[in-house]
């Protein structure tokens, strides 16, 4: 599978990366390099072989029902690029 | 004595019988830092203030006769490991301005042993890169240079390559690195130094910046295996903030490190001779069975039938967590943010200039190998070869201890080198990226040089959470190798 | 009686499925320790995992699993002994991570159902798909500033059950009752308040609408409607949107759509829906069930409605529709029961459902804070049976206990309420009031049987309502056919 230009948009957006239509050309060289490169996987046999997710063979471990963190709206909000108070703002949104 | 020529042990000794204090460490690892790092490049933040503080403190404690493992040992930080406090980048341009509120694990971990922390380690941007040239920061200079054209400047490998060149360099005695495809064995062997990758859930991932969060290992980095590991004890334990932490006991590595590897099986993967590999890495893999050979090891040939797959399987699963991992930088909680016309244009612009070209490919690939129609064919792929390469090893460790390998299929290149091609810079971590695909445990030691002179590595790869058996073959190759050369570029304090 | 749109080209029928999204109650997050309180001040209750700040990672909150199982048992539902959380990945202001932790294609509930009782009396089952935990998104604020959106974060991550069902509804009347029933359940288990004014309950309705006997048509889903009267009208209103687009030779297409001022109008925020990128969340394992656990929590489920409705007509003797009526809260059950117990059920059904019901709507207040207490309402009940008053004075002792909060023996005596049985009395009064209507009397006699509650009436009347009926009518019975 190769990517056409328009696909690099569309994952692009999906991403929220701005693309310059002149960086496109590039972009699709080197991406298809990588892709074309990944392919090899499709020789070897997966046939009945269970997804390997993570290399952590465990169960997952429960915490108990206690409140033992957040309070602290100053910690949180002291590195945003912009407050209103004690919210975070940004660029008004249209749903 | 040069102080920043001490090992860790002999470091920790000489401060407990008062032969030095800690603050005269510090002070002697801060000046090698002031001299050499605006040629190295190897910190992005020094925290000379703090580390003085610290080592202060070790001195007063000392002096009350309370030692910790680490009291008064000077270390450096990848700039990857959030400091309380301390800006950390990531390598990134889009973090240049965060503080964070909070100490990784790992960090409090080296603190609660009385460690000094010196600043941040330079870095691939999001630990994203093979030879540190990704970094926002600016590319850091291997210490080592080429016999024949001794002007190149080297890569010192990645993406922990501040670390090991700091390490290497004697600006510090030890550092902490993480390893996701070789991030930490492969600038180990470039610059001459151990490095060891625990294994998967032995180090918290809490407080560290995220980059492929089933792959991303923390592990140390320093001159001797038995430096490495001092620093994995303190490093290492279960953290329930870490979903993915084990709940095992640490052993004693330091220990480990005197162990005899005398009727050990040592495995030899027949797969890791691939073409193109440089001569006298197959000569000196050949030496190290030897080593172990005389030292009363059992050398035998076991096969990893997929590994080729390792990189391409990597390529596809590490790029695809990154995609979600790096969505929250987005301006609006921490970090850039560049304007826009309206939200989704500020996502995009502060995305596009606050990431580097390889992370924004990386994010590419990996949005795409999870969008809708390719799943399948890539991601789901992948995890199942990736369940492959796992039986490799477990079927392998049915007949091994350990696996002995070469860290890296070249020496340290010359920056520039590698760079029109994105895969022939993912290449270089074709023996490392098996081992964090399966989640086991691998340690580099430094093992000879080439016709160059550079430093060449050889890993011990082993079963998950034996790292005892690695420290054992790791400090008996050490032993035979005797590797006592120095890098061109280090601290003469 | 079944809902139909009557289109130009003949009627159509609307084809609904609901995802409801219900906040469970926990004390901390699903996958933080910050506190879940409503209405705490912005970002107050936020920790640096709910902000997604770099490094951080998630661990579960065992209660939140058990509110799932609870919930998935409540609903005769299949729980997973293995189940996965995967990532959501989707850009939005108040999702900080920019993917939100769910589970896709393992849920920890899979297929239950709810049966849903309507107005005509008849049942109908409507099938659960599955119920999934996920973290809660932050809050937006659109209307603080003109140009701009505020955040608070204090929601984030705050656990939600995605309780998906089948696409069995097929009226507004329905929905209104599957949503009526599944939040009385939740309230029995305990895992939700159901309170949709504070959004602990949500509701993502998909609607598509199909000519009788056709295979379904494109759906659309209008997001986050939050009351049960707005999704019964945003049923309508979308079913009778689409029936225009059909019949004017449009196609409907599958969109994600807002309910606003009673019509539905298309989302914006939503384009990328359609490629969520899910996979699993790297940052967690395998959710794994101990079976000794999970038949713990069975042991300790509450009686819910259906069981506890056909115990009250079993038990009590009460017709379907007042077993119905009595479950539908648990407090009014309770207090039902309390008043019942050793008494004429029946009669307490009707004085609880009739008398208490209408005081409190008068009063505005709830059974939970009901000026009449069970206990009050049987010493009363009582004290009709031992005929120390008669109904109609229990009427007016009950309006005083309203009024007063006083236990009704009191308010008897004091108001000197209680009923005369002393035939003697009764006896002369009879007398006097025959002596002072003798031309009734003999119309009476004459034939003019009616006249009888004329009598009982002035007798009543005379001894202020206190007389004992039976022996009043017995007494009036004797003196009127004597020749
Ligand atoms: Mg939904
Ligand atoms: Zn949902």
């Amino acid at each position: 599978m190769s990517l056409e230009p328009a696909s690099i948009r569309r994952i692009a957006s999906l991403a929220r990366i701005h693309v310059e239509d002149a960086e496109l050309p590039a972009l699709a060289a080197e991406l298809n390099g990588i892709l074309g490169w990944i392919e090899q996987l499709n020789e070897v046999n997966v046939d009945g072989i269970e997804p390997l997710t993570g290399a952590a063979q465990m169960a997952l471990k429960m915490r108990e029902d206690v409140v033992t963190d957040g309070g602290y709206p100053d910690k949180v909000l002291a590195n945003a690029p912009e407050r209103a108070g004690d919210f975070f703002a940004v660029p008004k949104v249209v749903e | 004595m040069i102080l920043t020529d001490l090992t860790i042990a002999r470091a920790r000794n000489g401060l407990r019988a008062r032969d030095f204090t800690a603050r005269e460490l510090t002070e002697a690892h801060l000046a090698a830092i002031a001299a050499l790092n605006p040629r190295l490049n190897a910190f992005i933040t020094v925290t000379g203030e703090r580390a003085l503080a610290q080592a202060d403190a070790a001195d007063t404690a000392l002096a009350r006769g309370e030692f910790a493992p680490l009291t008064g040992i000077p270390l450096a930080i990848k700039d990857l490991f959030c400091t309380e406090g301390v800006r950390t980048t990531a390598g990134s341009r889009i973090l240049g301005s965060f503080v964070p509120p909070y100490e990784s694990t790992v960090g409090a971990n080296l603190l609660r042993d009385g460690a000094v922390f010196l600043g941040k380690a330079n870095m691939d941007e999001f630990a994203m890169g093979s030879s540190n040239m990704t970094s926002a920061y600016g590319p850091v200079a291997n210490p080592w240079q080429r016999r024949q054209d001794a002007d190149a400047v080297l890569v010192p490998g990645g993406s922990s390559g501040g670390s090991a060149a700091a390490v290497s360099a004697r600006l510090a005695m030890g550092a902490t690195g993480t390893d996701t495809g070789g991030s930490i064995r492969q600038p180990a062997a470039f610059c001459g130094i151990v490095g060891m990758k625990p294994t998967y859930g032995r180090c918290s991932r809490w407080g560290v910046v995220a980059f492929a969060s089933s792959l991303d290992h923390p592990g140390p980095f320093a001159r001797t295996a038995e430096d490495c590991a001092i620093l994995l004890r303190s490093m290492a334990g279960h953290d329930p903030k870490d979903s993915t932490s084990a709940d095992l006991p640490v052993p004693d590595y330091e220990a480990a490190c005197r162990r005899s590897v005398k009727g050990m099986r040592i495995g030899v993967p027949r797969e890791y001779r691939v073409d193109g590999m440089q001569g006298e890495i197959e000569t000196l893999w050949q030496q190290g069975l030897a080593w172990l050979r005389d030292a009363g090891a059992e050398v035998v040939d076991v096969s990893l039938p997929h590994t080729k797959y390792a990189l391409p399987a990597y390529y596809i699963v590490a790029p695809a967590e990154a995609s979600s991992n790096l969505a929250r930088y987005d301006g609006v909680r921490f970090g850039l943010r560049e304007p826009g016309e309206d939200l989704r244009d500020l996502y995009e612009r502060t995305r596009a200039s606050g990431f580097g070209a390889e992370v924004r490919r990386r994010i590419l690939i990996g949005t795409y190998v999870l969008s809708a129609g390719y799943y399948d064919a890539y991601y789901l792929r992948a995890q199942k070869v990736r369940a492959l390469i796992l039986r490799d090893f477990t079927e392998a460790f049915a007949h091994v201890d350990a696996l002995v390998a070469p860290t890296a299929p070249s020496a340290a290149f010359a920056q520039g080198e590698n760079m029109d091609d994105p895969v022939q810079m993912y290449l270089n971590d074709v023996f490392t990226g098996p081992a964090d695909l399966a989640g086991v445990p691998a340690i580099s030691v430094p093992a000879g040089l080439d016709a160059n002179g550079l430093p060449l590595g050889l890993q011990v790869i082993g079963r998950p959470f034996d790292e005892e058996t690695l420290f054992a073959v790791g400090a008996a190759l050490e032993r035979a190798a005797g590797f006592d050369a120095l890098p061109q570029i280090r601290a003469d304090s | 009686m079944t809902y139909a749109i009557e289109g130009s080209t003949g009627a159509w029928e609307a084809v609904v499925g609901l995802e409801v999204h219900a906040q469970v109650i926990s004390r901390a997050k699903l996958f933080s320790g910050a506190a879940t309180d409503f209405g705490a001040p912005p970002n107050s209750q936020v920790s640096f995992v709910d902000a997604a700040f770099p490094g951080m990672l998630p661990v579960i909150n065992r209660e939140c699993v058990a509110q799932a199982v609870r919930t998935g048992l409540g609903l005769n539902a299949h729980v997973h002994m293995v189940s996965r959380f995967d990532r959501k990945n989707y850009f939005y202001a108040d999702l900080p991570a920019g993917y939100q932790i769910s589970q896709y294609e393992h849920p920890v509930v899979g297929e239950g159902k709810i049966e849903i009782e309507l107005a005509d009396g008849s049942t109908r089952e409507i099938g659960i798909t599955r119920l999934h935990l996920e973290q809660d998104a932050g809050k937006s604020l659109h209307d603080q500033h003109p140009t701009k959106t505020y955040v608070d974060l204090n929601r984030s991550g705050v656990a939600l059950m995605e309780i998906v069902s089948e696409p069995d509804i097929r009226s507004p009347e329905e929905a209104g009752a599957y949503l009526r029933k599944l939040r009385t359940i939740l309230r029995y288990l305990g895992t939700c308040d159901g309170n949709m004014e504070e959004g602990s309950m949500r509701a993502d309705v998909n609607v598509s609408v199909r000519k009788h006997g056709e295979p379904y048509r494109t759906r659309c889903e209008v997001k986050n409607v939050n009351s049960i009267r707005f999704v019964m009208q945003a049923i309508d209103a979308e079913a009778r949107r689409q029936v225009e687009v059909w019949e004017s030779g449009g196609a409907v297409d599958q969109e994600t759509r807002l309910f606003e001022k009673g019509t539905t109008r298309s989302m914006r925020s939503k384009e990328d829906a359609h490629d969520y990128r899910y996979f699993p969340d790297p940052d967690l394992l395998p959710l794994v069930l101990d079976e000794g656990w999970v038949a713990e929590l069975k042991a300790k489920l509450p009686e819910l409605p259906d069981a506890k409705k056909r115990r009250f007509m079993h038990d009590y003797g009460l017709t379907s529709y007042d077993a119905g009526v009595l479950v539908a809260e648990q407090a009014t059950a309770d207090f039902f029961e309390a008043v019942a117990k050793r008494r004429d059920a029946k009669l307490a059904a009707n004085w609880v459902m009739g008398d208490l019901f209408a005081a409190l709507n008068r009063a505005g207040r709830t059974i939970a804070d009901s000026p009449v207490s069970a206990a009050a309402l049987g010493q009363l009940l009582d004290l009709m049976a031992d005929n120390t008053i008669s109904g109609r004075i229990a009427k007016e002792v009950f309006e005083a206990m309203v009024d007063t909060g006083g236990d009704p023996a009191a308010i008897i005596e004091a108001k000197g309420l209680r009923q005369v049985t002393d035939t003697g009395a009764i006896d002369a009064t009879v007398a006097s009031v025959l002596a002072a209507n003798a031309d009734k009397v003999a119309e009476y006699k004459a034939g003019r049987e009616k006249l009888f509650g004329f009598f009982v009436g002035q007798v009543m009347k005379a001894m202020a309502g206190k007389g004992n009926p039976g022996l009043v009518n017995d007494a009036l019975k004797r003196e009127l056919s004597k020749e």
